[in-house]
């Protein structure tokens, strides 16, 4: 009983963490691109006119969404054209779930991984989930029964597909260094030194396989550089029939989606809530000092730790979003196959003979 | 391969510079809300409705039109605005004056600022210096489109 309990609690916890940061991410994606182009960005919306650089705008605009006429036209597939939207927020909102958050802690004698769902395929759990998510995108093009729409939702399971292979083929030197697809142990394994001082994190074991994954996950978000599902100067993408709350959820889904892609990004390659030279007792660095720290601030320390790494991937993310213009169709297609693809395979080539080594 | 690397390169640069940006932006963000004044501000944002920018000397605003000194307008009615209005916005009907000098006045002089494109070219057309756009009035927005048609008397004030 008490198990069901802390599991809910957890998932509750969780849901709650990744909708917040979720809202509060479109404000910040608002407000960064603003500062990134000498601008001050949304600011005006107040309660009772008290307006802090804006912070209330995700709720103007979650209500402005709400109280929009959900409009469906009559040419579209009424059941499949609602389903769609649900069906992709659901499959990015379930992903959080494999998600590490930190450490596990021990309260009256029972211990609680910070974890939802800590199966041995994590990993590939997470992906599965990603690329789920398609699902959503086809079925509202189709559903739709508006040519762009359907042309945008092409698009957008074609880039998918293409891109799923370079992220997943990033990955296994990865899970070839640390012999794992259980997302806690990965992060267990960058906790290790490398020659006594250094973290083994991910991303100097895997520096190659880091950047091959970030261009993938990239192209996965479906955000500017490779917006080609969305286009919003040719075809509007695959939610030009939407409105409302459900064009909202997909909004959301891209968002969580940053999330997401920053929380893997964290765990496979940053160390994930390690913090360099944190163990269970406290500091202990390599020059010989120690700093013994309790069990509930070593644990506060790991959760900041994680949470700090994700606003800094989702902040990476939403700079390069506001950077470069889109790819052609075509050089996306190269990006994909020619390079990405090719260059994930030398990096497991290249991996395997440094392990047999 | 190569080229790919160059484009890498590239890629580097241009979010090297965003990201100058943000940062040089935020400093001057955070530094100026802890209430230290910097020449530089962090946003070239003019916030409208409460900072106003300066017009400049020769803008053109809402229209007026110019009075005598006995309080009559100076319009003679010659029709020249009318002619030249590119949008055909301003509707005459001129009436005799007594006065031998002046000889014609405007009965009904309107300006329908629904159409008007606010070339200033009837301040240029008028040969009496009587219609002039110099009011600094810029936010003209109504809520209905008669509020927006503007005669003798709200052009006189
Ligand atoms: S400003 Fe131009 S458009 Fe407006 S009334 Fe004068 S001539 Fe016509
Ligand atoms: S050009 Fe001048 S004088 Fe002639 S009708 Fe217009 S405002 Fe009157």
């Amino acid at each position: 009983m008490t198990d069901i309990g802390i599991l809910l609690i957890k998932i509750v916890l969780a849901l709650v963490w990744f909708l917040v940061l979720t809202l509060y991410l479109t404000w910040a994606e608002r407000k960064e691109s603003a500062v990134i182009q000498d601008r001050i960005g949304a600011n005006r919306a107040s309660i009772f006119g008290i307006r802090i650089l804006g912070l209330f705008q995700p709720f103007a605009d979650a209500i402005k969404m709400i109280f929009k006429e959900d409009f469906v036209p009559v040419f579209s597939r009424k059941f499949l054209h609602t389903l769609a939207p649900f069906l992709s927020f659901f499959f990015v909102a379930i992903t959080i779930a494999a998600i590490p958050f930190g450490d596990d802690i021990r309260i009256a004698g029972k211990t609680i991984s910070l974890q939802i769902f800590d199966a041995n395929i994590g990993l590939l759990f997470v992906l599965a989930m990603l690329s789920l998510g398609i699902y959503g995108i086809i079925l509202s093009g189709w559903a739709s029964n508006n040519r762009f729409a359907l042309l945008g939702s092409i698009r957008g399971a074609a880039q998918l597909i293409s891109y799923e292979v370079a992220l997943g083929l990033s990955l296994v030197g990865l899970i070839m260094v640390y012999p794992s697809l259980r997302l806690s142990e990965i992060v267990r394994a960058q906790g290790s030194l490398l020659l006594g001082f250094f973290p083994a994190w991910g991303v100097f074991l895997q520096p190659l396989g880091f950047i091959i994954f970030l261009f993938a996950a990239l192209a996965e978000t479906k955000r500017v550089p490779f917006d080609l599902p969305e286009g919003e100067s040719e075809i509007i993408g695959f939610f030009a029939e939407y409105g409302g709350l459900k064009w909202g959820l997909f909004m959301m889904t891209d968002f969580m989606e940053i999330i997401i892609v920053s929380a893997l990004l964290t765990t496979l390659f940053f160390g994930g809530w390690q913090v360099p030279w944190l163990s269970t007792a406290g500091f202990e660095f390599p020059w010989g000092w120690k700093w013994h720290l309790g069990p509930w601030l070593v644990t506060a320390l790991e959760v900041a730790a994680f949470n700090i790494k994700v606003f800094i991937f989702c902040w990476l993310q939403i700079l390069i979003r506001w950077t470069y213009p889109r790819l052609r169709y075509d050089q996306l297609m190269d990006l994909g196959w020619k390079l990405l693809v090719p260059l994930s395979l030398l990096n497991i080539l290249g991996t395997a003979i440094v392990m047999s080594l | 391969m190569l080229k790919a690397l160059g484009y890498f390169i590239e890629l580097l640069k241009g979010t090297g510079i965003t990201a100058r940006h943000f940062v040089v932006n935020m400093w001057f963000h955070t530094v100026n809300l802890v209430g230290i004044k910097t020449k530089r501000k962090g946003a070239v944002t003019i916030q409208y409705p409460e900072q106003k920018k300066e017009l400049a000397a020769r803008h053109r605003s809402l229209h007026r039109l110019m009075k005598r000194e006995d309080g009559k307008p100076r319009c003679v009615a010659c029709m020249l605005c009318a002619t030249v209005c590119p949008a055909e916005c301003i509707y005459i009907e001129a009436a005799e004056d007594p006065d031998l000098e002046i000889q014609k006045y405007p009965s009904i002089f309107v300006i329908d600022l629904k159409r008007c494109c606010f070339c200033g070219f009837c301040v240029e057309a008028c040969p009496e210096d009587a219609i002039r756009m110099d009011t600094a009035k810029i936010d003209l927005a109504q809520t209905t489109p008669e509020d927006l048609v503007f005669g003798l008397d709200k052009l006189l004030k």
